[in-house]
This record gives C-alpha cells, sequence and structure tokens, in this order.
C-alpha cells in the first residue's frame, strides 16, 4: 500500500508546513495604532461630494472634512455660527445676509469667500451652471426656495428667497449645505466625489474602494486642531462581522449596533453611547376608505399596541415610546404635555365596538428593511398580534424595502389599510409638511399616503413655515400636535436612539441629535 | 481541436446575448427604482423625474437596451450612479479579489478532495474511509456562512489568530503575508463544501473504475500498486471528476458571494448584492454579464479538458 504511506507522509508535511506557517502570519495581527481612530461604518460611501449624497452613512465621514455656512448646536438640533460668524432675516423673511469668517482656507489652499459660496450653491441649483453636470444633486430641492445666491463683497454673501421659507436656516446646517473648494471642482470635474476638499478640521488623504476612506488632521484649520492624527473609515456591511471586528479591536469605534449584540459590549473594555434623534417611527392609516376611516377605529389602534414591549423587547430599549407626530429631539418645537397613547386593550375594544369595527379584517404593509426602519418584520408581526387580541384579523404583506417605498408613497387607497413608516428630518416643518397636509396628498406629490386632511392642521403648518420667529413657530408646532395626536391620522411608535460603542481607549465622544458623527475632539491613546 | 474549441466559442455568443437581454430585463421589471433608492423619503414625483432624466432613465426600454447594448459592445460599461464611477474599473477591481478567493478555494477543494476521495477508494470501509467520509459529511452539512461566522468567533475574537474581515490591514498592510493572513478564514470556509463534494463524486468514481477487468489484470500482472492506483484508475475517474469539478469551480463563485458578506472581502459578489439593494443598473447588469462570461467560459474549459482526457466526448 505504498500510495497511503505516501499520503500519510504528505499530510505530515503539509500540517508541519502548515503550522509552521501560523506564527508567521498571525504577528501581524495587532491592535490599531495610537492616534489613529478606525470607525466601523455601515457601508461604502456613494461619494465625498456633500451635495450629491443623500445617506447618513456618507454624511458621517463628511462632517468632518467639510464645513458649512451654519451647523447643529452640539447636543441640540439648533443653528448655530460655523463658517459664518452671523446673519441677518429681512424683516419679510426673504432675504438672508450672511459675514463670513475671515482667513479660512480650503484644503487646497484656496480661500473661503462669498465667491466660493456662491459658486457652490449655483452649482446645485442653477441648471446652466458650468459645473452643475458634476451632480446629480438629489438634495438641491432644500434649496429650492432660493432664488438667486449674491456675494456682495468679499465676506458677506446673501440669498434672496422667493418665498419666505423659516426651515432655510437649520436645511443650511443639514450636510447638503456643507461647502465645497470651487478650485477642486474646476480640477476634478465630475470625480470630486472622490477628491474631497474641505475646510474641516479633518482633510482628505485616501480612498480604498471597499476598504477604507482615511483622513488626516489639517494642520491650518482655522479653529480647535483634531484631537486624534487621523481617522480610518471601514466599510464593514454585515452587523455581524462590525460586532465581530469591535470585539476582536480590529476598530475602535462603532455606529448602529444591532440591539441584540449591545450585551456583548457590557463591561469596562467598552463604552456604550446613546442620543435620541429626530426620528419617527409610526404606522400610516389609511384614513380615506375601510375601517380606519373612522376616528375611532385610528385611536383604537393606538391604544391597541403595546408600544413599550415593542420598544423594550423588540428594540431592546434601543428607542423610546413616541408621544406624536414631532419627535422630542427637536426640544425647541416639541409639545412637552404630550402624553403617549397607553397601552389599553380594553378601551380599545370599546371604540371598535362604538364604531361597530370589530372584526375588521386589515391590510399591513411590512417592509423588510430600510433606512430608519429599525426591525420592521419583528414590529410588524409584534404589532399584528397586539391588533388581533383586540379583535382586528390583520393579514401582513411583506416587500423588499425599494419595492415598499414604491407602493406605499403613491398612496395606500386601494391596497391597504396600514403601512409601517419611518422618519429622520432636520427640521420639525420637514415630516409633517409633507406627510400630513391636505396639500401633500400622493396625487400632488406628498407623502400623505394615509390621505389625512384637518383644516386646522394645514393652517398651523403653512403658517409655521412662513413665520421668522422661533417661538412663534414653535408655538404653531405644539398647536398641531396636539390636534394630530387626538386625530390619529398614524399609530405613533417609537423614536430611534441612535448608538455607537468605543473601546477604552477612545475619549471625548459624543453623539449628536442630528446623527451626525463630528469627530473632531475625539482623542484616542 | 481547435476547430472544437472554436465551435464552442462561437455557441456561446447567443448565450451572452440571451444573458443580457434577460438580466436588463430583470432590472426594468423589478420594482423600485435608482431614483426611490437614492432619494428615500423624499422622493417625490418631481425629484424622481428630475433624478431619472439625469441618469438618462426617461429614454424608452429597448432605445436603453441598444444604447446600454452598444456601450458595451465598445468597452464601455457604462457608469455607475451608486459609486460615482466606472462599471467596468469597479467590476475589475472586485473580480482580481473574487478571483483569489474562490481560486484558493478551488485549489484547495480540487487538491484536498480528489486526495480524500483517493484514499477513502483504495481503504474502502477501512478507519481511514470512515474518517474521511465522516469529516467530509460534516463539511457538506454545515452552510458556508455560517462556518464563516463561527471561525471569525473561534479564530478570530477568542484566539485572535487571524483578522476578522477584510482583505488587507488598513494600515502598514499590503504585503503578501498579510494578504495570506485575511485569506485563511474565508479560503477555509469557502472550500469545505466543494472539498466534501469533490471528495465524495472522487471516491465513487475510483470504486467504480477500481472494478473494471483492466485495473485486475494490471494487478494480476504485478504493477505497483502505486501505479494501478494514481497511473490506470485515478487517470480513468478523473473524467468523471473534471465535470464534477467544473461545476463545483461554479459552486465556489457563488458561493463566494455568501462569504464575502461574512468575511467583508471586497469582492464581487458583495458589489451586486450592495449594487441590487440600491438598484444600481449599470452596475447590476454590467456584473451580472460579466459573472456569466466567467461561467460560461469555465464550461468551455472544462468541456475541453474533457475531451482531451476522452476523444469520444468531440464526436
Amino acid at each position: 500500500m505504498q500510495i497511503l504511506k505516501l499520503t500519510r507522509r504528505a499530510f505530515v508535511a503539509a500540517s508541519i508546513a502548515a503550522l509552521g506557517m501560523f506564527p508567521a502570519l498571525t504577528s501581524a495581527h495587532a491592535q490599531t495604532p495610537a492616534d489613529v481612530l478606525v470607525v466601523g461604518q455601515i457601508a461604502e460611501p456613494k461619494s465625498l461630494d456633500p451635495a450629491a449624497v443623500t445617506a447618513v452613512n456618507d454624511f458621517r465621514i463628511l462632517v468632518n472634512l467639510y464645513e458649512g455656512l451654519v451647523r447643529y448646536k452640539p447636543g441640540t438640533l439648533e443653528v448655530a455660527p460655523a463658517l459664518a460668524e452671523s446673519w441677518d432675516i429681512s424683516e419679510d423673511g426673504t432675504e438672508y445676509t450672511f459675514k463670513l469668517r475671515e482667513g479660512v482656507t480650503f484644503h487646497d489652499g484656496t480661500p473661503l469667500n462669498a465667491e466660493a459660496v456662491k459658486f457652490n450653491f449655483d452649482r446645485m441649483l442653477d441648471e446652466d451652471h458650468p459645473y452643475h453636470n458634476t451632480g446629480p444633486f438629489p438634495l438641491a430641492f432644500f434649496f429650492s426656495a432660493v432664488e438667486e445666491t449674491m456675494a456682495v463683497d468679499d465676506l458677506t454673501v446673501k440669498f434672496k428667497l422667493n418665498a419666505p421659507y423659516a426651515p432655510f436656516m437649520s436645511n443650511l446646517a443639514y450636510p447638503t449645505g456643507l461647502l465645497v473648494s470651487p478650485a477642486a471642482v474646476k480640477e476634478h470635474g465630475e470625480d470630486i466625489g472622490r477628491h474631497p476638499t474641505g475646510t474641516g478640521p479633518f482633510k482628505f488623504v485616501e480612498w480604498a474602494s471597499n476598504e477604507r476612506v482615511v483622513v488626516d488632521r489639517y494642520a491650518d484649520y482655522w479653529g480647535e486642531p483634531a484631537g486624534v492624527q487621523a481617522v480610518v473609515f471601514r466599510p464593514i456591511t454585515d452587523a455581524n462581522t462590525r460586532v465581530a471586528e469591535m470585539l476582536a479591536g480590529g476598530i475602535d469605534m462603532m455606529v448602529e449596533v444591532p440591539p441584540t449584540a449591545l450585551s456583548q459590549f457590557q463591561g469596562d473594555d467598552f463604552t456604550i453611547v446613546e442620543q435620541a434623534g429626530p426620528h419617527v417611527w409610526f404606522l400610516i392609516l389609511n384614513a380615506k376608505e375601510g375601517p380606519f376611516a373612522n376616528k375611532l377605529v385610528r385611536q383604537a389602534a393606538n391604544y391597541a399596541i403595546n408600544k413599550e414591549a415593542l420598544v423594550n423587547d423588540v428594540l431592546e430599549g434601543t428607542a423610546a415610546v413616541a408621544a406624536g407626530p414631532t419627535p422630542p429631539a427637536f426640544a425647541w418645537a416639541y409639545n412637552e404635555e404630550l402624553d403617549p397613547y397607553p397601552y389599553d386593550p380594553e378601551k380599545a375594544k370599546e371604540l371598535l365596538a362604538e364604531a361597530g369595527a370589530e372584526g375588521a379584517e386589515l391590510t399591513f404593509y411590512v417592509t423588510e428593511g430600510g433606512s430608519g426602519m429599525l426591525d420592521p418584520v419583528a414590529m410588524g408581526t409584534a404589532i399584528q398580534a397586539d391588533l388581533a387580541a383586540v379583535g382586528l384579523d390583520v393579514k401582513i404583506e411583506t416587500y423588499e424595502w425599494n419595492t415598499f417605498l414604491g407602493e406605499v408613497n403613491p398612496g395606500l387607497e386601494g391596497k391597504a389599510d396600514m403601512a409601517e413608516m419611518a422618519w429622520m428630518t432636520n427640521d420639525p416643518d420637514t415630516l409633517p409638511y409633507l406627510a400630513l397636509r391636505t396639500d401633500a396628498w400622493p396625487e400632488n406629490g406628498g407623502f400623505n399616503s394615509g390621505y389625512y386632511s384637518n383644516e386646522k392642521v394645514d393652517e398651523l403648518l403653512e403658517k409655521a413655515r412662513t413665520s421668522t420667529s422661533q417661538e412663534e413657530r414653535a408655538e404653531l408646532y405644539r398647536e398641531m400636535q396636539v390636534i394630530v395626536q387626538e386625530d390619529a391620522p398614524w399609530v405613533f411608535v417609537a423614536n430611534w436612539k441612535q448608538n455607537a460603542v468605543t473601546n477604552d481607549r477612545v475619549e471625548n465622544f459624543d453623539l449628536e441629535p442630528s446623527f451626525l458623527l463630528h469627530l473632531q475632539n475625539v482623542t484616542k491613546n | 481541436m481547435a476547430a472544437y474549441i472554436l465551435k464552442r466559442l462561437i455557441s456561446a455568443i447567443p448565450v451572452l446575448f440571451g444573458i443580457t437581454l434577460i438580466v436588463f430585463l430583470i432590472m426594468a421589471m423589478i420594482p423600485g427604482d435608482p431614483a426611490t433608492a437614492i432619494l428615500g423619503a423624499y422622493a417625490t414625483p418631481e425629484n424622481v423625474a428630475k433624478i431619472n432624466k439625469d441618469l438618462g432613465l426617461d429614454a424608452p426600454l429597448f432605445q436603453r437596451y441598444f444604447i446600454w447594448l452598444g456601450n458595451m459592445l465598445t468597452g464601455d460599461f457604462g457608469r455607475s450612479f451608486s459609486l460615482n464611477r466606472p462599471v467596468l474599473d469597479e467590476i475589475l477591481d472586485r473580480f482580481s479579489a473574487t478571483l483569489i478567493l474562490a481560486g484558493i478555494s478551488f485549489v484547495l477543494c480540487a487538491i484536498f478532495g480528489i486526495l480524500a476521495g483517493v484514499i477513502s477508494a483504495a481503504r474502502q470501509y477501512g478507519w481511514a474511509d470512515k474518517a474521511i467520509t465522516f469529516t467530509v459529511l460534516i463539511g457538506i452539512s454545515i452552510p458556508s456562512f455560517f462556518l464563516g461566522m463561527v471561525m471569525i468567533l473561534v479564530f478570530a475574537v477568542r484566539l485572535r489568530w487571524f483578522p476578522v474581515s477584510g482583505m488587507y490591514a488598513i494600515y502598514g498592510g499590503g504585503d503578501l503575508p498579510d494578504l495570506l493572513n485575511h485569506l485563511v478564514m474565508p479560503a477555509l470556509a469557502l472550500a469545505a463544501v466543494a472539498t466534501g463534494v469533490v471528495a465524495r463524486m472522487s471516491r465513487s468514481a475510483m470504486l467504480e473504475v477500481l472494478r473494471q477487468d483492466y485495473i485486475r489484470t494490471a494487478r494480476a500482472k504485478g504493477v505497483h500498486e502505486r501505479k494501478v492506483i494514481l497511473g490506470h484508475a485515478l487517470k480513468s475517474a478523473m473524467v468523471t471528476i473534471i465535470p464534477v469539478l467544473g461545476i463545483q469551480a461554479g459552486f465556489v463563485l457563488s458561493g463566494a458571494v455568501y462569504i464575502e458578506m461574512v468575511f467583508q472581502w471586497p469582492g464581487i459578489g458583495r458589489m451586486l448584492v450592495d449594487a441590487i439593494l440600491k438598484r444600481d443598473i449599470l452596475l447590476v447588469q454590467g456584473g451580472v454579464v460579466f459573472v456569466a462570461a466567467c461561467y460560461v467560459l469555465f464550461n468551455i474549459i472544462v468541456d475541453v479538458a474533457q475531451s482531451l482526457l476522452d476523444p469520444r466526448i468531440k464526436s
């Protein structure tokens, strides 16, 4: 049996060779280097051109490379100065004049001045601009109220709006308003997204596709210099792998930790950071036809669903119970007196009996995933069970996210009675204005897929949008929230708390309510 | 032989055309569009129309098909909107990563699979056969992505022998030892099932051949056992084993999708999954056509190799 002798020998030799290779192979694997922060991202960025992207994942890198005229004040969603030191708003709310900070340069050495600001907004908004073809710019409509951008003098820039539009300031603070070096746009053309050049505390070094984006401390930064020498953003799309990398020390920080993985990070080696954001998770109810055309049935659904259980058991405490259409993260516009609908199945049954809707059959659209949707299948199933407990017969139809949007956005009429939905916005105006007004019904191009209509709500929202006084706007939004909660066009379910985990080498890290990832002050030993 | 190869190559052309048409129609028919994927919650009809115009998706369906096909024949696969770079650049980048992973896995599964099969057959019902059969059954039965996750947990998180994911270290890496270090776990996880299948098929193919009269004759003539097994039996068995290897090559390539997701290997499988979710039409179409062309090529190679071993197949 020569053959076997040979193979046995071969096996032994192969095993010895393999064992011999282990130490050589494994020595390269160690901890991340000091002063370099490695961040586990959820996906590869699409582009690093702020005007061209829409995903929070991309914004997390961008806000470290770029700055806008204004930004969100740390820890809030209120607008604070950034590249603009101060500003004036005209009486009628149609002229915004910004005074720019002096001596700020882009990473390519060119100055930040009024012409540069004008270039950025013209590139996005003017179809005849020579660099408009570096788009598309999907969120350019944030600034669709801008009629003209004028460079008054070197450091003064003025926006003329076609009508008063109160969310303008918070839209400027949104990453779509970050400013790109005009010289870099001219040099790189449509490849500008791979050669990001801003004024931020970090400057771009390298983007290796599907592996990493590296940024370095910008030595000539106008403000406080960044706390670490470099930041490496790694795309790790699989959540389990991201958790494993964190546990193995391959990354220093990860965002969007799956709720079920949080328990692995208890203890001294890791810090879990949480922050509630401007997010609402709700069920759109079809108020045009079927059982939910009756307000009592809509209220019954709000009573029947056990939101505490959803938030604590399904989402493992990564969200809070929502009370109304406006998330509490908009502290200045949130109505503190609003209490969530309590979990009260008996009350729900009474309301259903009163409306004559006992045993109604309902079609429920559920998505498999999607931005801000949290754990939509598990939540859909739990909601189905809660509604069954009060005698409603709910049939679930599940769709992949893009398909789901294609079904829900054109309206639920003739198809479904309820659908899951979640929004994350940057101004208390956005969601109700686009999803609760009569003029926002799907046939008018809005997102009011459940056909809710209340004249008073319409009036309050229109008025809040054109007012230039924040106190007045806040009053109007608070009143709107009370009416909408009573009318119950949605089941208000949850406000997501964003989370992140850092290891014990990372210090000075905080999450922002805007869900942006400002790393300027973070240090690492 | 040259004529046979040419004939096979020509017969591949209609197959590839069929694939372009099918993948194009599938991408056109599935619900959801790039504009919705880009805009998410802000997909108002005006915004969608504007994005579609910018992406050239407002043209009629068949016009778009012929533009795409025409461009592709001249080597222009278009531009991926979700990655903002030429589709072909991305495919070639990503395919080289997949080729390294799938290539190594294929070599591992061919070597160890045939070796295990030959030993099993030579020692039918002996302890070596039983041990190999047992191991092979475990290999076949564990889904590769699960095996990958268990390996990560044991060898990366607990023992810290290997890095969890990626292809190169993110700092100071990039050389061959670094690549091998990152390759060990995904390549083994990917090779496990294919090795099992190859081992089982090799064993039965060898047993089949070893029962033949000419083997008994060879042994009776006093031919060395090693020569009987490797020279006489294995050569005949290869005619059966090579098509299995061809199928496994395809299996390893498609199995790479899961492994690439688990180990964050920057290959073409992960690229396609991301592209489908983002409705990046040109990237999906280009990627599928490219992978399909590779499949077709594999099949031709397998057929040619088989006909070299067994001239009857050509006729």
